[in-house]
């Protein structure tokens, strides 16, 4: 059966766990949160997490034999298992970042570190250099950009990729020429934070396959919003942030293959990531501790699982179902306005609910001040992603996205408030 | 909203002696990273010390109406001016805007630009307000008519910001 959108009922007491959503702004007017795609709102649960860590286990997990470490430990390894769970994996694929920009940088040094002897990783799978290609796509976040940009800049190692049609969609019919036999690793967004555009991994997974080459996907912006399994997507490695899937700031994820991650030179060096140490060297500990050096941020990390169990109790499939009904409406709200340009698909085919558009003739700054001054919250600008806004032809875009807690009336109040643009700057 | 006023969507749809032109003793290009503005300033000054006189300023920008319109109110002020008027009305505008509403502007010194004071109120888009004012600063300094504001307080992020991305300044012809 497919699954159901929430109901105004259920929606309302979604809502009622998010406290922030009942705060007014702009004298007094109604916060209406479209910005999720930036970050999004967290619900009680996961702040109560947060600070039960802090009244009852403060100790750093994993050192220490006394009863709060102990206590700790166990907490913040339960939040590992939990957070592995949602994704359909197990806990020690699971690397703590503080967000999926840190989770891709690790990456990147992996390889560099490989290549230069360093980081005490095992096979040549991560040793690149001249002759070597790094493909991403021309709809990355910067965070899955500008990392490869300055792998290929240390090791001289080329940085290529496959572009965007105008429709938004990857243009993949130069993808067996792209991703060839050089090809090393293929770093590419699960679901664009721009144009919403979900993208065919199971294609790319199996075009990088045939040349051997590593798989890197940035899943920032899908993890949050649908039903995800990592083994069913067969990528090598995966990233997100905790803090837009309703968790804390400060927390994210790499997940791996268990054979990835073995095999990969580490990133961050110093305590508790070791093995053993002495004055000239040291050997390094088992996945995943051996990405983890220093203290951790396990408040946040249990934050994240809190917020893990919360979507998962609301079901993800249902939390999709929900976004998808609310991208519709703004769909079809938005074509109904003939001065508004939608930059990416304009159906809920293989899409999100992260919806960027154009004014034709205003800056994505003043279209944000009008919908900001009647308490709408939207992004305006480049969204990270400014090789793309270029490619899509737009200095800047005004971007819509949704997540489980908005409501038909909150899109509905969006269009409306929308329809003040043309008025004030004469265009339309 | 008080924010867009009638002046400042006049100057943006139609900005004052757009459009760059010679002869020029310095052109800078600067960004807003956070939004992708663009401007291109260009200046020629003639004279030196307390003579020197800015001849001409012409740019190209491309952006929002606040970051073009204060683009073409400040050619408006102060092309053709002695540098020591333009001096006192670059700290003036960017006293106003950085003033978190507190100094209103003088319309006396800075001319049309005080319909930008409500800029003040939204730090996000002092940057925008500021941005061809920046360049000018910098298209200035370049062309060796360093503007002698001698003001810390109005000293801000958005000059630093400016001046660390990419592409923000490229050199002198």
């Amino acid at each position: 059966m497919t699954a159901t959108h929430f109901t105004e009922a259920e929606v309302a007491r979604i809502r009622a766990d998010v406290a922030i959503l009942s705060r007014t702004v702009r004298d007094g007017k109604t916060l209406v949160y479209l910005d999720s795609g930036a970050t999004s709102q967290k619900p009680a649960r996961v702040l109560d997490a947060e600070r039960e860590w802090y009244e009852r286990f403060n100790a750093a997990p994993h050192r220490g034999a006394h009863a709060l470490s102990e206590e700790g430990t166990e907490a913040y390894e339960s939040a590992r298992s939990r957070i592995a769970a949602f994704i359909g994996a197990q806990p020690d694929e699971i690397v703590f970042t503080k967000n999926a920009t840190e989770a891709i940088n690790l990456v990147a040094y992996a390889f560099s570190n490989a290549t230069t002897g360093g980081g005490g990783g095992t096979g040549d799978r991560f040793r690149i250099g001249p002759g070597d290609e790094i493909v991403v796509t021309e709809m990355e976040h910067h965070a899955n950009l500008i990392p490869w940009q300055e792998l290929a800049r240390r090791t001289g190692a080329t940085l290529r990729w496959l572009s965007v049609a105008e429709d938004g969609r990857l243009d993949l019919s130069d993808l067996d020429e792209v991703v060839n036999e050089r090809t090393r690793v293929l770093a590419f967004t699960h679901q664009s934070n721009v144009l919403g555009t979900v993208n065919p991994v199971r294609e790319l997974v199996a075009r990088a396959q045939v040349v051997g080459a590593l798989t890197v996907l940035d899943a920032c912006q899908s993890v949050p919003h649908l039903p995800l399994d990592v083994r069913e997507l067969g990528v090598d490695l995966l990233a997100f942030s905790g803090h837009k899937m309703m968790g804390p700031m400060g927390i994210g994820a790499l997940w791996g293959r268990p054979e990835v991650l073995d095999a990969m030179p580490v990133f961050l060096t110093g305590g508790s990531m070791i093995e053993t140490v002495t004055m000239e060297s040291a050997t390094y500990a088992p996945v995943p501790q051996k990405f983890e050096a220093g203290v951790p941020n396990a408040a946040q990390a249990i934050g994240l699982a809190a917020a893990c169990d919360y979507l998962a109790d609301l079901g993800m499939d249902r939390v999709h179902a929900h976004e998808m009904m609310l991208t519709e409406r703004l769909l079809a709200g938005l074509a109904e306005r003939p001065w508004v340009r939608v930059v990416g698909p304009t159906d809920t085919t293989d899409r999100g609910g992260a919806v960027a558009f154009v004014v034709e003739g205003v800056h994505a700054h003043d279209v944000g001040q009008i919908l900001d001054d009647q308490g709408i919250a939207v992004r305006v600008g480049h969204h990270c992603a400014w090789p793309l806004h270029r490619k899509m032809r737009a200095v800047a875009t005004t971007r819509v996205s949704v997540h489980v807690y908005n409501t038909t009336a909150e899109i509905d109040a969006f269009l409306e408030a929308l329809d003040r643009v043309p008025e004030i700057f004469g265009v339309g | 909203m008080d924010l867009y006023q009638e002046l400042i969507l006049e100057h943006s749809k139609r900005p004052h002696g757009a459009g760059l032109r010679d002869p020029f003793d310095a052109e800078v290009h600067h960004v807003n990273p956070t939004c992708g503005d663009e401007v291109t300033v260009r200046v020629h000054v003639s004279g030196d010390g307390t003579g020197a006189v800015l001849e001409d300023l012409s740019f190209d920008a491309l952006g929002c109406s606040i970051s073009v319109a204060s683009t073409s109110m400040m050619a408006e002020e102060i092309t053709g001016q002695p540098l020591s008027a333009a001096t006192t009305k670059h700290a003036a505008i960017k006293s106003m805007l950085t003033s978190k509403g507190a100094d209103p502007g003088d319309e006396d010194v800075i001319g049309d630009a005080v319909a930008l004071a409500g800029v003040a109120k939204y730090p996000a888009r002092v940057k925008c307000a500021l941005l061809g004012w920046m360049a000018l600063e910098d298209a200035l300094a370049q062309a060796g008519h360093a503007l002698r504001t001698a003001d810390t307080t109005t000293s801000q992020p958005t000059t630093t910001d400016h001046r660390d991305a990419p592409n923000s300044t490229e050199g002198t012809p």
